[in-house]
């Protein structure tokens, strides 16, 4: 299992999802990848782009101005 | 057995590019979405900058779209490409800055492209003819078809039925009788349609999800090609820079952009190695960014403009910092501007 970090700050949605898409390409089924934003949008974009396309967020974090979502990559 | 028919549908998050997708897929064709990213899209990005907006609910609509409709969605970044769109529309602009037509077949374009490398079957779209004064009357139909080198691979599943079959009706991909004939400005066919599949929300019509489409931008993207004198090319942090702020032009050489809240002031602090910056010292008031080459008596009238926008604006002097783009920091003292006394001319 391979771990990734994205940083996706300063990006305003829906750059921070395609950037995500663009990413789990690159990466196989069951590596997991750190997206880290400051968009608040993402908190709602990036699991709802997680659910329609197989994958799954492990954890989400909102910090100060600042939001984390971990993803681990699907079969799909 | 016959071969399972796939179709790749354009998703704006609207409610026709939904309904289209949603009646071939009734028709057991696999279909997934896709939806482009132009910089320009009003969704998303105001609501992430501006704090008086953080109460609203944020999604983006095409991915609640694909999530309804229970399909994949590809959404990909054409900023780049879109430039030529922008810059050099075959068929004009229409009310403001926005190409629709265009636009329209750069998209179908893309979409062609992208079935090609995926192997899909045909191309679906919420147009509906005469919906639209620009880009969907029954006379840019063919040329969004032809023009885009979709041809007979582009179905539009409202109004199908007042169009020639096309590849998908022909072959028997689709069912012709099941599709749709709607035509002209009126939603209640559409909304009718929402009602029998169950889509009890969706977002507003489309139209007004494109800031070309808005005058006060449009105003300033011409502004800003004014100032750079015609060169019309642009970067995603100019898009950006033009949907927050008041922007104000004192003279051709400068402008100042004036944060109108919170959540803006803190959006262009991200841009303070690229701009020289203001901000009243001795009083609560916004970040000002000074675009342009400022000579030293256009900071001292840009230091006003921000005295006039920050809680000293009724004091005799205030004291306005400013800030280099190598962090280099001064402080000078001016006098406010009046209520009155910023011309109208300069507010773009």
């Amino acid at each position: 299992m391979n771990r990734e970090i994205l940083n996706a700050r300063r990006l305003l949605c829906p750059l921070p999802v395609i950037r995500t898409q663009d990413k789990v390409k690159q990466l196989k089924a069951g590596d997991q990848l750190e997206v880290i934003c400051t968009d608040p949008g993402v908190m709602q974009d990036i699991p709802t782009w997680c659910r329609i396309n197989g994958h799954k967020v492990l954890e989400t974090i909102s910090g100060d101005h600042e939001y984390i979502i971990i993803l681990e990559v699907g079969d799909s | 057995m016959s071969k399972q028919r796939k179709a790749v549908a354009l998703i704006s998050g609207g409610l026709d590019s939904m309904l289209a997708a949603k009646t071939i897929m009734e028709q057991g064709v696999h279909v997934e979405g896709i939806n482009f990213f132009t910089g320009f899209c009003v969704e998303g990005h105001t609501h992430a900058i501006r704090a008086n907006d953080k109460a609203k609910p944020k999604r983006n609509n095409s991915l609640w779209v694909a999530e309804q409709l229970g399909m994949k969605l590809h959404i990909v970044d054409v900023i780049e490409e879109y430039k030529d769109v922008l810059i050099n529309p075959k068929h004009g602009y229409g009310a403001h800055m926005n190409p629709c037509l265009d636009c329209k077949i750069f998209m179908v374009n893309k979409a062609k492209q992208w079935l090609v490398e995926n192997d899909f079957d045909f191309i679906i779209t919420g147009e509906v003819i005469g919906q639209r004064p620009m880009s969907q009357r029954k006379a840019t139909m063919p040329i969004v078809s032809r023009e885009s080198g979709a041809d007979d691979l582009l179905l539009r599943p409202l109004c199908a039925k007042n169009l020639p079959a096309t590849l998908p009706e022909r072959e028997g991909w689709v069912d012709r009788e099941k599709l749709h004939d709607f035509s002209g400005r009126s939603r209640k066919p559409q909304m009718a349609m929402a009602e029998q599949f169950g889509f009890d929300e969706y977002a507003q019509p489309a139209g007004g999800c494109c800031f070309l489409t808005d005058a006060s931008y449009s105003s300033k993207l011409v502004d800003l090609w004014k100032a750079r004198d015609g060169d019309k090319q642009y970067d995603l942090d100019d898009v950006m820079l033009l949907k927050v702020g008041r922007h104000i032009r004192p003279g051709q050489n400068f402008k100042v952009i004036v944060a109108r809240e919170e959540g803006e002031g803190r959006f262009m602090q991200g841009y303070k190695k690229e701009f020289i910056t203001m901000h009243c010292a001795g009083h609560a008031g916004p970040l000002v960014l000074v675009d342009g080459s400022p000579s030293a008596e256009d900071l001292f009238l840009a230091a006003r403009i921000t005295a006039r926008y920050g809680q000293g604006r009724d004091a005799e002097q205030v004291d306005v910092s400013i800030a280099g783009k190598d962090g280099s920091e001064m402080i000078i003292q001016v006098k406010p501007f009046g209520a009155d006394e910023i011309p109208q001319q300069w507010f773009i």
